[in-house]
């Protein structure tokens, strides 16, 4: 199956007056289409680092990453954030959703930053399917935790993205809502038929991945595929 | 810990102190220029009065006073001045000038000032004068030229730089020429009808025996209606007059301060907002709720020390531009000196202000809950109710009026001033809130995207738009009002130069002159638009009570206060000085009856006489319809009825009288007359005036266009103070902008990277940022010119009494001037936030 992501090399690290602090070393990975990833390992290990640079949200000090057949390094912002709205899907430990918008409109805003139109059916639709029809018109500061990540995957899922990044999407949650969260997650990934990255401490949620990425200091020290038979 | 606390934040939270800079900075300019000006006049007073004791009369004095007032003093002096034109011999030019015939050595104290020094000395040995050395100027005379006052002439001695008490402006209005007092009478201008001013100066080399003098003489000069004034009335006279303007800068200045302060508590508002996890954190580790408000009230307290600091030194630079601002309008040579007690009063108010403004959101500290620091609430906090913070804004309003109440000395003024501000901001936020919410209705689904959600980030949480609203919408209304009423002054001025109206009035002509001038305005081709007589007349009894006999029924009562006794003041002082009325037959076109009847013309000598009155001097002077006046015309006493009281609409040029007779009383009567005709350009007004001179030395010509030009240069020095004092409140409305902008830095941001994050490119987030900015400018301008124009409209039609016709290209510049500077801070202060990588602040939020 096809690649989705390439990621060759890359390594990331910060320069300060005569010091280099290296967060990453050297990774290489590729991810097929379709698959579930989770990448996991301690505080400080890198993770939120190479997610970012997966993502196209920041650029490697060397090395090359490959989304979806574009090479990152060499676009500019705008270009990356085009490839972005085009490709990708975000789901945050925070939520990030706009506090000034609406549920409903939160969901809209990739679609509108495409410049697609008649998009209100998308958003009423996926809308319904986290379950918060009758939320649409309420704000995020009026809706719970578990409503804010429902809203957020949503919104994640409205541009149909290739990719679905999620960072700690459970972190902020209890037990039983991050156990709806992750079931809807998943449904809708596989309904959808995307790639999704995982980057959690969680190991029940990793479990749930085709493949977990463990990364230390910097390096993989193991990459594990499930086995399916 | 306070200090341990700020060590991240302290640029941040100068810079929300940093609105009440300019408060304080002209707070203490204006309590330093203060300061100096009083200790000025107090060590200059006697060179303003040039004499311990001035006497002051509109007529001429009786006899037996004059040989009382001539055994006055150690040395005496006198000077008669009134208004004449003046004639350059050498270029034939001619204006209106106030003649000061003077006699003796004044100035005791202080000095004419002139140029050369010598020429002040001059005066006194030959037939030489002093000429202000502006009109000098204007005509491009020089000493040793020759000027012609009245039938001779003089030769000019010298330029007149400054006379006692005279200020800058009082020059460009008023020009001075200096004649010696022994040739006067030579010049034929002391006619019947001439308006003199006499007065006496007295010096006393034991001036402790003024006071107890004047308290004995008091009757008597009171008797012959003569005024007098002494070094100690000078001073305090004059101290009142500069308290008024200390006292208007002042509030200008605490204006500003006040509206600095509005945009301290929004941002403390939005930091302690932000510092809820950390004051979780310190209640986890034990500290108390009053420990932690105590934590915050410190740093705010040291910082709004730090602001009013900096505002003091600021404000203490900029003492220094006040004087150049008000010179032309100050009696004394000013010294600038630094003035400790401003400073302290400065900083004063400056930290109990800051402090006021910031304790509703620091009480807020007391009531964070350890559990924030354990678990992440969504839900919004409950509002919990706070009584003490009604105590607090109970404080900032007992502030506010007690710091006006020390400004104003009255408990009543300070409390509307306070209410009225109150109001305003109330006035204000409504609006604000109504635009807001009229848009925010009205605004088409169908918009872009970028429209929406930059509408959209007004509401963002903490969001400080209705403050900013109201501050920089308070400023624009302000700069705006100003720039209207400038405009319907102009108008009202501008209105009495239509081409129907005259532009120049020849007055003094004396009867035997009358036909001659008007044969020669005719001459010259100008119409004869206006020619009125004038007679000269006194007020002797009202409801057959005479000035004594009011003033006693007056004391009788209690006291009336405020501005019924200034009336009361006026009226007694109605019999004191001289009234010029006239007789006609039919109304002028200035005129209405606004109650009784009109009689235009006496039918029998035995008649009744009906006058008409002015209905302002009537209610002046506390008469009405059916009151009877007996007037002391040259001393024959003439008993009326007041008939009517007319409203005067005294815009249009031309001569309108406080008192009309009918006709068939005072045609016999000593009068002179006055002629008012239309110039069509300077040429022929500078030929016309020569010949008048020429011919008619006594008659004196006012050139409109000239007075024109005074009142257009008055208007914009005035404007241009208040102008400069309003400048201090709309700096700090950008100051509170910009403050407010780096404020919600941090919210912005993220909602900035997140837009980033999902595909929004630079474009994008460029043009949603303006169009916030778009619509705070928007709303801000929209709300300062609403309350700019109704405000001006009231002034108009209330005030001045003209129409208010709105100036629509002004209104839109301004309009679009206040939009514009909005959207380009915002954008200027956000543009960091757009530099910032995405990933730095996702990592940061997570």
């Amino acid at each position: 199956m096809e690649n989705i992501l390439n990621i060759k090399e890359v390594s990331k690290y910060y320069q300060s007056a005569d010091t280099s602090l290296t967060i990453l070393d050297k990774i290489s990975f590729s991810i097929r289409k379709g698959s579930t990833v989770a990448i996991t390992g301690p505080s400080g290990s890198g993770k939120t680092t190479l997610l970012g640079l997966c993502a196209g949200l920041d650029h490697a000090s060397a090395g090359s990453v490959e989304l979806n057949n574009v090479l990152l390094d060499q676009l500019t912002e705008d270009q990356r954030a085009e490839v972005r709205n085009r490709y990708v899907g975000f789901i945050f430990q925070n939520f990030q959703l706009l506090p000034t918008l609406t549920a409903l409109e939160n969901i809209m805003v990739p679609l509108e930053l495409r410049g697609e139109k008649n998009i209100r059916p998308r958003a009423l639709e996926l809308l319904d399917k986290v379950g918060l029809s009758a939320r649409a018109d309420h704000y995020p500061v009026q809706l719970s935790g578990g409503e804010q990540q429902r809203i957020s995957l949503a919104r994640a899922f409205s541009n149909t993205p290739a990719i679905l990044f999620a960072d700690e999407p459970t972190g902020n949650l209890d037990g039983e809502t991050s156990e709806k969260v992750i079931k809807l997650l998943f449904d809708l990934n596989k309904e959808a038929g995307t790639t999704l990255i995982i980057v959690t401490h969680d190991m029940d949620l990793a479990s749930r991945a085709d493949r977990i990425i463990r990364l230390k200091s910097g390096l993989i020290v193991g990459d594990e595929q499930k086995m399916y038979v | 810990m306070a200090w341990r606390d700020s060590r991240k934040n302290r640029s941040r939270l100068f810079l929300f102190t940093s609105s009440i800079i300019l408060g304080i900075a002209a707070l203490v300019a204006v309590y330093s220029f203060r300061d100096n000006l009083q200790r000025d006049i107090n060590n200059q007073a006697k060179s303003l009065t040039g004499a311990d004791l001035t006497i002051d009369s509109r007529k001429a004095i009786s006899k037996p006073v004059m040989a009382m007032l001539d055994t006055l003093g150690d040395q005496r002096a006198r000077q008669l001045d009134f208004a004449s034109m003046l004639y350059f011999v050498k270029n034939e030019g001619s204006r209106l000038v106030q003649i000061k015939a003077l006699e003796g050595n004044y100035p005791f104290y202080g000095e004419i000032e002139t140029t050369p020094v010598s020429a002040s000395k001059a005066i006194k040995n030959g037939r030489n004068a002093l000429v202000d050395r502006t009109v000098m100027l204007q005509f491009k005379a020089k000493p040793g030229d020759s000027i012609r006052v009245g039938k001779i002439s003089f030769a000019i001695a010298g330029y007149l730089d400054n006379a006692p008490g005279q200020t800058g402006f009082s020059a460009t209005i008023s020009p001075i020429v200096y004649i010696p007092l022994r040739y006067l009478s030579e010049t034929g201008l002391v006619a019947f009808g001439s308006r003199i001013h006499y007065s006496y100066f007295y010096q006393f080399n034991q001036p402790e025996k003024i006071a107890p003098l004047l308290k004995k003489l008091r009757p008597t000069l009171d008797r012959e209606g003569l005024d007098q004034e002494t070094v100690e009335s000078k001073k305090r006279d004059t101290g009142r007059s500069f308290q008024d303007l200390s006292r208007f800068l002042a509030l200008a200045g605490f204006v500003a301060l006040l509206l600095g302060c509005i945009g301290v508590g929004s941002a403390i508002h939005v930091y302690v907002n932000e510092k809820i996890a950390a004051i979780s954190t310190l209640r986890c580790l034990g500290v108390k709720a009053w420990e932690a408000f105590f934590i915050f009230l410190i740093q705010i307290s040291f910082i709004g020390l730090a602001g009013a600091v900096a505002g003091a030194a600021l404000g203490t630079g900029i003492q220094f531009l006040l004087p150049l601002v008000l010179k032309d309008f100050l009696p004394v040579e000013f010294n600038m000196q630094v003035s400790w007690l401003a400073i302290f009063q400065g900083i004063l108010t400056g930290v109990i202000i800051s402090v006021l403004f910031a304790l509703p959101s620091l009480l807020s500290v007391r009531k964070v809950s350890p559990l924030n620091a354990i678990r992440l609430s969504f839900e919004p906090e409950q509002a919990k109710k706070e009584p003490l913070k009604w105590l607090v804004y109970l404080l900032i309003l007992l502030f506010v009026t007690g710091f006006s109440y020390l400004q104003m000395n009255s408990w009543t003024q300070a409390l509307i001033f306070s209410l009225s501000i109150v109001a305003a901001i109330a006035i204000f936020y409504g609006l604000s809130l109504l635009l807001l919410g009229l848009v925010r209705k009205t605004l088409p689904a169908g918009l872009s995207y970028a429209w929406r959600q930059g509408f959209s980030n007004l509401y963002r949480p903490n969001n400080q738009t209705l403050m900013l609203i109201v501050s920089i919408g308070l400023s624009t209304a302000l700069i705006a009002t100003l720039y209207f009423v400038q405009g319907i002054l102009i108008s009202k001025v501008t209105l009495s130069t239509e081409k129907t109206q005259p532009n120049m009035a020849l007055f003094d002509i004396q009867s035997s002159q009358n036909e001659a001038v008007a044969a020669l305005t005719r001459q010259y081709h100008l119409p004869l638009m206006t020619q009125v007589p004038v007679i000269t007349m006194r007020l002797e009894e009202i409801n057959g009570k005479n000035a004594a006999e009011l003033a006693k029924t007056d004391s009788l009562k209690a006291k009336p206060k405020g501005e019924e006794n200034e009336r009361r003041e006026s009226s007694s002082r109605a019999f004191k000085s001289e009234l010029r009325a006239t007789y006609q037959d039919k109304l002028t076109s200035a005129e209405t009856i606004t109650s009784g009847k009109w009689t235009g013309r006496l039918r029998s000598p035995s008649d009744i006489i009906y006058v008409s009155l002015d209905e302002r001097y009537a209610d002046r002077i506390n008469v009405k319809v059916g009151d009877k006046i007996q007037f002391n015309v040259q001393g024959m006493m003439i008993p009326t009825v007041v008939g009517s009281l007319r409203k005067i609409d005294w815009v249009k040029m031309q001569t309108n009288f406080r008192i009309v007779f009918p006709r068939g009383v005072l045609e016999e009567a000593p009068q002179f007359h006055v002629i008012m005709t239309r110039v069509p350009d300077n040429k022929v007004s500078a030929d016309f005036q020569s010949q008048v001179v020429r011919n008619f030395p006594n008659v004196s010509v006012i050139d409109l266009g000239l007075i024109m030009q005074v009142l257009d240069e008055l208007l914009g020095k005035i404007s241009f103070v208040i102008r400069f004092m309003a400048s201090f409140s709309m700096i700090t409305g950008w100051i509170v902008l910009i403050s407010a902008v780096r404020s919600s830095k941090n919210q912005r941001l993220r909602e900035i990277v997140l837009l980033r994050t999902i595909g929004a490119k630079g474009r994008q987030i460029l043009s949603i940022t303006a169009i916030e900015y778009f619509f705070l400018g928007l709303f801000s301008a929209a709300a300062g010119m609403i309350i700019a124009i109704a405000g001006s409209w009231a002034l108009a039609v209330y005030s001045f009494g003209s129409d208010f016709q709105l100036p629509v290209v002004p209104v839109l510049i301004l309009f679009c001037s206040v939009t514009l500077i909005v959207v380009f801070t915002g954008m200027l202060s956000s543009i960091n936030v757009l530099r910032r990588s995405p990933l730095e602040v996702l990592r940061k939020d997570s």
